[in-house]
């Protein structure tokens, strides 16, 4: 990167570590921390949503929408949340390639399922063999979102379940004595009020989507738990820049990486409740109230 | 086709499953049949085995929050402490294993229970000191076990704290009133307060813990001739098979069962400590699996 860092072998002190932190290994390793943040930006949105529709579904009068929501909510419990990690994109996978295989070659000898294997034909296989590495990522990728979406959509229908019942019933009653329709209770009444209530579950999901992240690794991504094990793995002296293990200290920044993110994540939090509960007479909006001298 | 392939699986015949018990039944620590099945895979099988590797969960459960238990007691105390360096060290302590994800703690735990010893560094860790001698720390029986113990007691005392803040004040007052000294007022009211009101969240904490301990043998800390937890031998049976949809069907079904029998005891012991509590004003331990580290 720096024209010094020609012959890494005559470099030292200083200008060999501003060398080696800037090898195009090691702007991949930067590069894939804003994976992880890209993987949080993508799926908190998706579980939100997920979340909210199984919350709607589970509260419906019709059992068709009502069960399938409270049977998708009551997925995550029990379960370690890992082996969902681990399920969810391999029989993801197998399913897109199963349906691809029915669309393209479905009068392949033998089937899919041969002995212990399960085999498609190459032109059903997913990503094509002959893709670009960056489509075999691109793939991995969405398994990733769409399995994290899947899980913690499940939590967050948990959540949101429950704020939905916190919601005083008494402004519902005033609601339907006004002679509102049951969708404008929950569009200018239920909605608008949950809020509130499901922000310290919501916070609280937050925190472990956060910290849920180094999982992308177990998933095949190449991700910063990876770099860090391959960077950080001790260097002979074939390579540009030996060095002994220093994996200890790659995990070290990871760990400095994730309290900086949750700290971060805990004061914005605190901010954001204080504005939400201002006017909703709850004991932390009257300590503000009372400030300016009462209502 | 499931139903067929989970046939054929089956129509293999029970006495045969007797043998795969006695071969694979304590396989995951060591005993029986070395090898692996790797061809014609049962059901049988995959539900002995992932049984066995649930011996491992089991340790590291039970041991991990029975320690953590007391160290996030004293931990909570410390938080509570009128000296500012226990403070201090008690909130450093709760944020480091709270605010960090629990994977990387084992990877990182991990490489410094390798590397310290090998550079000539030592580290002393309170409990017992990081030298050349203590290798056994890199295995996950002792390591995984370690970064288990403080995380849990992290969290625990983060809801024992919580708990304190919450002990009536008038039974305080009634003690000293009394003539109680500090340790009697902690013993008889402050710490069976305590539980009493903690005893719902930590029973989530308990189950929370109990999951986790799946991680153990995806982060670094290898498993020792194949013998791993019931996700290990899970994941090596869908490698194996290419078929997901039998082995983690199977693990969730174990953890189901275990986490029931967490709740059963959680509700057992929670009504002993709430029996000198009028029945109304108990605190009943509700279920909600949550939570991830």
């Amino acid at each position: 990167m720096f024209s010094v860092c020609t012959d890494p072998s005559l470099l030292s002190g200083f200008d060999w570590f501003a060398c080696y932190l800037t090898t195009p290994k090691h702007l991949t390793f930067f590069g894939s921390f804003f994976l992880v943040l890209l993987l949080i930006a993508v799926v908190a949105p998706v579980a939100l949503g997920l979340g909210f529709a199984a919350a709607v579904a589970s509260r419906s009068a019709s059992p068709f929408l009502s069960l399938p929501g409270r049977g998708y909510v009551a997925l995550a419990r029990g379960v370690p949340d890992i082996v969902f990690f681990l399920f969810v994109p391999i029989a993801l996978d197998q399913a897109f390639e199963y349906l691809r295989y029915l669309m393209i070659c479905p009068d392949q000898p033998g089937g899919v399922w041969q002995g212990n294997d399960f085999i498609v034909c190459s032109a059903a296989k997913l990503p094509l063999s002959t893709a670009a590495p960056i489509w075999h990522s691109v793939y991995g990728f969405g398994l990733a979102v769409i399995s994290f979406g899947i899980v913690f959509g499940a939590f967050a229908g948990n959540v949101l379940v429950g704020s939905f019942k916190a919601v005083p019933i008494a402004q519902i009653q005033t609601g339907a004595s006004f002679g509102m329709t049951d969708s404008q209770i929950f569009r200018r009444i239920l909605v608008p009020q949950m809020w509130v209530f499901a922000l310290p579950g919501l916070s609280n999901l937050w925190q472990i989507l956060i910290k849920a992240t180094p999982l992308l690794f177990l998933l095949g991504l190449q991700d910063i738990v990876y770099w860090a094990r391959e960077l950080g793995s001790s260097k002979t002296g074939i390579y540009a820049y030996p060095h002994p293990d220093w994996r200890l200290y790659y995990f070290a920044f990871l760990l400095i990486f994730y309290l900086g993110l949750t700290a971060v994540s805990e004061a914005a939090y605190k901010r954001l409740m204080a504005r939400l509960s201002h006017g909703q007479g709850t004991i932390a909006s009257a300590g503000k109230t009372s400030l300016r001298g009462g209502v | 086709m499931l139903a067929k392939r989970l046939f054929e699986a089956g129509s293999k015949g029970m006495s045969s499953c007797f043998e795969t018990i006695q071969a694979y039944g304590l396989r995951a620590i060591g005993i029986g049949e070395r090898l692996l099945p790797k061809t014609d895979i049962t059901l049988c099988e995959q539900m002995v085995l992932i049984g066995s590797g649930l011996i491992w969960n089991v340790y590291f459960g039970i041991l991990a929050t029975g320690f953590g238990f007391w160290f996030a007691v004293f931990l909570s105390l410390g938080r509570a402490s009128p000296l500012a360096i226990l403070r201090v060290a008690s909130a450093g302590f709760v944020f480091l294993f709270r605010g960090s994800p629990l994977f990387i703690q084992f990877f990182f735990a991990y490489e410094a229970f390798v590397l310290l010893p090998k550079v000539g560094l030592t580290l002393d860790l309170g409990v017992v000191v990081i030298d050349a001698t203590t290798g056994w720390l890199t295995k996950a029986w002792a390591g995984a076990l370690f970064v288990l113990f403080c995380n849990t007691a992290a969290y625990s005392s983060e809801i024992f704290s919580g708990a304190m803040q919450a002990v009536p004040n008038g039974q305080i007052e009634a003690a000293r009133a009394s003539g109680m000294t500090k340790f009697q007022i902690f013993r008889r009211i402050m710490f069976p307060n305590m539980l009493r009101l903690a005893w719902p969240a930590y029973m989530n904490e308990a189950i929370f813990l109990f999951h986790s301990t799946t991680l153990v043998f995806f982060s670094g800390f290898p498993a020792w001739r194949q013998e791993g937890d019931a996700l290990y031998y899970a994941s090596y049976f869908a490698e194996k098979t290419f078929n997901p949809f039998v082995p983690y069907p199977i693990v969730a079904v174990y953890f189901i069962l275990i986490t029931l029998i967490i709740i059963g005891f959680f509700s057992v012991t929670g009504s002993y400590l709430n029996r000198s509590v009028p029945q109304q004003r108990r605190v009943k331990p509700r279920f909600r699996p949550l939570l991830w580290r």
